[in-house]
């Protein structure tokens, strides 16, 4: 054993803050979809997968913050809706300025996550249940509201945040991106970031060390919750209109999407990055799918699939000490 | 001068009672021994210090100042360090991270954007370690790769790295072998030459008496014996802690 004086260089795989295998599986991924169809090397092809990525990856970097901190939240796609449909509401039932449209569907977002983490920390009922019981309660709630049936007829403005294209950029992706950066800088070089991976590594540590724990853990859900809120708004501006089943199964994709970028699903570890990186394979996948004319039950199916295989494979490389 | 008083703390768990009343002193530049059955409450009893626990009764002053009830990061900041038991490490997090969990110092990216400044974690950390002649591969390295003993070296350069008054600790040479053992009870007396406070759990008698000034035996939550170290044995002190007298 070496001294403190000689420093030894820990291995590579751990001064990562991501999963290299997640950057092999979306190259594999991506050789294979070209070499399939002719359509997926192609600069619209690749502006559509960031379009189609941009929800997802935004609702999985939420993810990521709460699975980091050994939590779970299983009402991002129902708060994806939620948040869409009130922002609707807003912009075509009460005919605000479109601005407020925009903070009511993110503030809705914000206060079902909000809620989530009180709960949570307050009610002690495990993150599991509150945020099923929510999955539930945003959904209804949707539905309620709506009657059902999708808003249409949103201002211009919205809708440009959904389909419009600066510089030939879709706005989704440009806001995917904003984000990621952000959060990127939050989780990874911040003192909340480090919080929430101590406080998902060992809990009683990081109250011993002086964390509030449960006052973060509330900030957690509650961005979280505004994450999902920020993907409602993307999807209800990209297909112009408040759809109540907006975003349902979402939350399977965005956990996905955060445990193939080397998420630990039992807290302590991840990285925005890697996230990205899993949110793109599984736009990959999904787009591939597409375009090979595949069915959406089967993708539902192989997005399954993918998940139990990445944990599978994140846990047994785990137990073999990496 | 005294540094902290306990005054008839009471601390249950449900229906266990796990302290019934404790009164205790600590003076700067003393070092006392906390010595008891498994499960006679000492952990408890530097929880409920450390604000990990809120007694159910007493008070607890530090420096002539009410800190009952004060959150733990409250009370950290006034100069109480302890190295718990379980040694409370973030294992996939590196040595340095966890040195400075809780204290991390921020530096402004551009002015504005606060970072934490990494570069100083790392270069303060590895000062502490090799302080303390711990024998750990890097400050790099993820604290859960660590042996036993290195973790409990971490937590004992945690403890020490902030100018601490009073240190506690939890059975800090459990895991250590015999030179590392020598090292911590010499860095108690260092501790003590230089005015801080330590209240010392240990099952080692031996360890107790080579470095304790004073030697207190909890029993069932309640002190039942407070003596200074030369005026007492190792045999009474074990009678003490298995309760037959
Ligand atoms: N968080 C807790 N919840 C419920 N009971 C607890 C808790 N912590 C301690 N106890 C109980 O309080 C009593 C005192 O435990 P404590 O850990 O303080 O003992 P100890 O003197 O430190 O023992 P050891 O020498 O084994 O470390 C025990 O009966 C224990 O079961
Ligand atoms: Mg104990």
């Amino acid at each position: 054993m070496a001294d403190a004086a000689a420093p030894v260089r820990p291995p590579l795989s751990h001064r990562l803050s991501f999963r290299i295998e997640s950057l092999v599986v979306l190259l594999v991924l991506c050789t294979a979809m070209a070499v399939l169809s002719p359509y997926f090397l192609s600069v619209s092809n690749f502006l559509n997968i960031l379009l189609a990525t941009a929800t997802i990856g935004v609702l999985a970097i939420g993810a990521t913050f709460v699975i980091c901190a050994a939590g779970i939240d299983l009402s991002l796609g129902s708060v994806l809706g939620l948040s869409g449909v009130v922002g609707a509401i807003f912009s075509v039932k009460l005919e605000v300025p479109w601005p407020m449209a925009l903070v009511a569907g993110l503030a809705t977002g914000a206060a079902a996550g909000f809620v989530n983490g009180i709960l949570v920390t307050r009610g002690g009922i495990p993150a599991f249940i509150v945020t099923l019981g929510m999955l539930g309660i945003a959904r209804g709630l949707a539905l309620i509201l709506t009657n059902g049936q999708a808003v249409y007829g949103l201002d211009p403005a919205l809708v440009f945040l959904g389909q419009g294209r600066p510089w030939g950029v879709p706005m989704p992706a440009l806001v995917f991106l904003l984000v990621a950066l952000v959060t990127h800088w939050l989780l990874a070089y911040t003192r909340f970031g480090r919080y929430t991976l101590v406080i998902g590594d060992n809990e009683a540590a990081a109250r011993a060390m002086g964390i509030r724990v449960e006052r973060h853990k509330v900030a957690l859900y509650t961005l979280s919750g505004l994450l999902a809120g920020t993907a409602g708004i993307l999807f209800m501006a990209r297909v112009n209109a408040g759809d109540p089943t907006a975003g349902l199964g979402y939350e399977l994709t965005a956990i996905t999407a955060a445990i193939i970028g080397g998420t630990n699903l039992f807290g302590g570890r991840g990285s925005i990055l890697g996230t990205f990186i899993g949110a793109l394979v599984m736009g990959v996948l999904q787009n591939g799918l597409n375009l090979l004319a595949v069915q959406s039950y089967y993708q539902q199916m192989a997005i399954g699939t993918v998940l139990i295989f990445a944990v599978w494979l994140d846990q047994s490389s785990r137990r073999r000490g990496r | 001068m005294t540094l902290l008083e306990l005054d008839g703390v009471q601390k249950r768990f449900g229906a266990v009672e796990a302290l019934r009343g404790v009164t205790l002193a600590v003076d700067a530049g003393e070092v006392v021994a906390l010595v008891g059955d498994n499960g006679a409450g000492k952990s408890t009893l530097m929880k409920t210090i450390t604000g990990v626990y809120r007694p159910d009764g007493g008070a607890i002053r530090f420096e002539g100042q009410d800190i009952t009830g004060l959150e733990p990061g409250a009370i950290r900041a006034r100069g109480i360090e302890m190295i718990y038991q379980d040694l409370a490490l973030a294992r996939q997090q590196d040595v340095a991270a966890n040195i400075f969990l809780g204290r991390e110092p921020v530096r402004r990216l551009l002015g504005v954007l606060p970072m934490i400044d990494r570069r100083r974690i790392e270069t303060e950390a590895l000062r502490m370690v090799r302080r303390l002649g711990a024998r750990l591969p890097s400050v790099h390295y993820e604290v859960g790769l660590l042996s036993g003993g290195q973790q409990q070296s971490v937590a004992i350069a945690r403890a020490l790295t902030f100018d601490p008054k009073l240190v506690i600790m939890d059975e800090p040479t459990a895991a250590l072998a015999v030179r590392e053992v020598e090292h911590v009870l010499e860095l108690i007396r260092e501790l003590r030459r230089q005015r801080i406070g330590v209240i010392l759990i240990s099952h080692r008698l031996t360890d107790v008496f080579a470095v304790a000034d004073r030697i207190v035996a909890l029993r069932q939550g309640m002190v039942i014996a407070d003596e200074r170290a030369a005026a007492t044995t190792m045999q009474e002190v074990v009678a003490h802690i298995v309760g037959a007298h």
